[in-house]
């Protein structure tokens, strides 16, 4: 579980988070959602010592975020960045290898390439693992990203706007392999989002920021209505359930 | 990778046997140890600044930077003018060279982490904004330097400009064993970071995921950076010739041939890769200087053409790629 304890955050003098509590539990994809300058990835950013935590108490399983080790953490949480621009000139397979690091800081075993390699064909890299990162696109690009992060073998996996460049074939692809990491392999997902849609078709529970504060948690059958859209993000726009799952007709 | 790291390292034993026994004039029982001297100051001086120079481009992400962006060589020019200037040629003759070194030495690494610490507080660790005062920095000490030539007597003056180029024609024992003890050390513990830097190459956020804190790797990057440039900078003088131009040229030519001959960014490779690549050009280059072209061009000037003709080429393939 990822506790989060009245947790305050400025930039400047821009107060950015005015305390927050959440508990986002083990287990499923949790989506951050919110209107722009809410705080989604100010938030994310903080859980993934991205930007230092001035106020508040963040803990990861038993690992209190400030306080812990860095290589502890990056044992138990991963994390993905919203650019996913390299400026080493790096092949596929070299940077789904760097995931290991954590476990063996520079000293891969039999084990660590055994991992590689399976990450890589779990996600259906081996055809271009010997591609460079510039000579692939970019889903394949960000799904290689993913597999890094599999590779690490952590129960947490944080991602800041993953489906920013992915047209709709990637975008939906991406989902379906998280989902698919949250069901199998029973990891942990949290994932910021700008789509309600996304949100609301591959999440399990949804929190929904405005102002630096929560303004509303819960699974998306229960949060995602006219409401919501009304008061968290000023607009006024349908929403139709379709196949269980809410969705905001645009 | 590694049949090319062996042939570089043949190559280098090869040319540097070639300066220790072509063109031999006088007894071999002079000749080797004051060739081995010199080879050695070469292959040391080679070594600092291929690594120093992979280092920094390493945390500042970029290709075409080198270390000497951070003002070393002109803060070099800068006390060796004041010196002549207070003093006098006569002055500065009298000052025992060990005590020059360690001046320079401990000058220019104060310098280096000054002006980190003091970027790191204002600009939040930003790696560009702290090149880009190290330049503007370099251009403050460079007026000042030039200033002060001006108003020294010109035989003075041709005292400064004769040890205003990097130079392997004398090198002192002493030096050589004080720089040897100064770099060894440092070049052990870049050769330890070695793992975490490829993780800090690539980039901040996978770097903090994977458990390591991008900050602290390139401060202490950094502080090593600073003694390599330093003490190699105090033993020979400065590498990029007329008071240094926007990169030390040739750590960028080791660097990026090192690039070519090893593509990898793993510096398990790169590191030894761009230190043979260095000796290799710094040692061949001086045996043609002395050996063939009875030093009438000093070596630092070639350097500088070949790698203005380089940095070009980057610039202009990295425009296209």
């Amino acid at each position: 579980m990822i506790r989060i304890r009245d947790v305050h955050h400025a930039i400047g003098k821009a107060r950015i988070l005015h305390g927050i509590d959440l508990d986002i539990p083990k287990g499923g994809i949790t989506a951050l959602i919110g209107p722009n300058g809410a705080g989604k990835s100010t938030l994310l950013s903080l859980v993934a010592r991205l930007a230092p935590l001035k106020q508040g108490e963040i803990t990861v399983e038993t690992l209190k975020i400030g306080a812990c080790s860095d290589r502890d953490l990056a044992k138990v949480l991963a994390i993905m960045a919203q650019s996913t621009h390299v400026s080493a000139r790096l092949r596929v397979r070299e940077l789904v290898s760097f995931g290991r690091y954590p476990w063996h800081q520079g000293r891969p075993g039999a084990q660590d390439r055994a991992l590689i390699e399976a990450a890589l064909e779990r996600f259906g890299l081996l055809p271009i693992a010997d591609r460079f990162l510039d000579e692939v696109s970019g889903g394949q690009r960000q799904r290689a990203f993913v597999a890094m992060a599999f590779a690490q073998d952590t129960d947490y996996l944080l991602l800041d706007e993953p489906l920013n460049n992915l047209d709709i074939a990637g975008a939906r692809s991406l989902m379906r392999l998280l989902r698919e990491m949250a069901d199998k392999d029973g990891k942990t997902i949290v994932i910021v989002l700008h789509d309600i849609n996304y949100a609301s078709a591959f999440a399990d529970r949804i929190v929904a920021l405005k102002d630096g504060r929560v303004a509303a948690q819960g699974t998306p059958a229960q949060i995602v209505d006219t409401a919501l859209l009304r008061d968290v993000f000023g607009t006024d726009a349908e929403v139709s359930v379709i196949g269980g799952r809410p969705q905001v007709l645009v | 990778m590694a049949k090319r790291l062996i042939a570089l390292a043949a190559v280098l034993v090869a040319v540097s046997a070639l300066y220790m026994l072509v063109d031999a004039q006088g007894a071999w029982s002079f000749l080797l140890p004051f060739r081995a001297q010199k080879l050695g100051a070469m292959l040391l001086v080679g070594t600092c600044l291929s690594v120093a120079t992979v280092l920094f481009q390493t945390i500042t992400a970029n290709r075409i930077l080198t270390p000497s962006v951070m003002g070393f060589d002109a803060l070099y020019i800068l006390v060796l003018t004041s010196v002549v200037h207070l003093f006098g040629s006569a002055g500065f003759a009298a000052i025992p060279s060990v005590v020059l070194f360690a001046i320079n030495v401990t000058g220019m690494t104060l310098l280096g982490l000054l002006l980190f610490t003091l970027l790191r507080r204002g600009a939040r660790g930003d790696m560009m904004r702290l090149v880009l005062t190290g330049i503007i920095l370099g251009i403050l000490l460079r007026s000042i330097t030039e200033f002060l030539q001006r108003m020294i007597d010109p035989s003075e003056f041709s005292v400064v400009q004769s040890i205003s180029f990097a130079r392997f024609t004398s090198v002192d024992p002493k030096l050589l064993a004080l720089t040897a003890a100064v770099t060894v050390p440092v070049l052990w513990l870049a050769w330890r970071m070695r793992a975490r830097l490829d993780v800090l190459g690539l980039g901040e956020v996978p770097a903090t995921g994977l458990g390591e804190r991008p900050a602290r790797g390139q401060a202490q990057a950094l502080v090593l950076i600073c003694l390599l440039v330093a003490a190699a900078t105090a033993l020979v003088g400065p590498m990029s010739g007329g008071g240094g131009g926007p990169a030390n040229f040739f750590g960028l030519i080791a660097t990026a041939l090192a690039h070519v001959l090893t593509p990898t960014e793993r510096h398990s490779t790169l590191i030894p890769s761009a230190a043979l690549t260095g000796c290799i050009l710094l040692v061949a280059g001086q045996t043609v200087m002395e050996r063939f072209l009875d030093l009438s061009t000093p070596l630092t000037v070639v350097i500088e053409l070949i790698g203005g003709l380089l940095f070009l080429f980057l610039l202009v393939k990295r425009r296209r790629a």
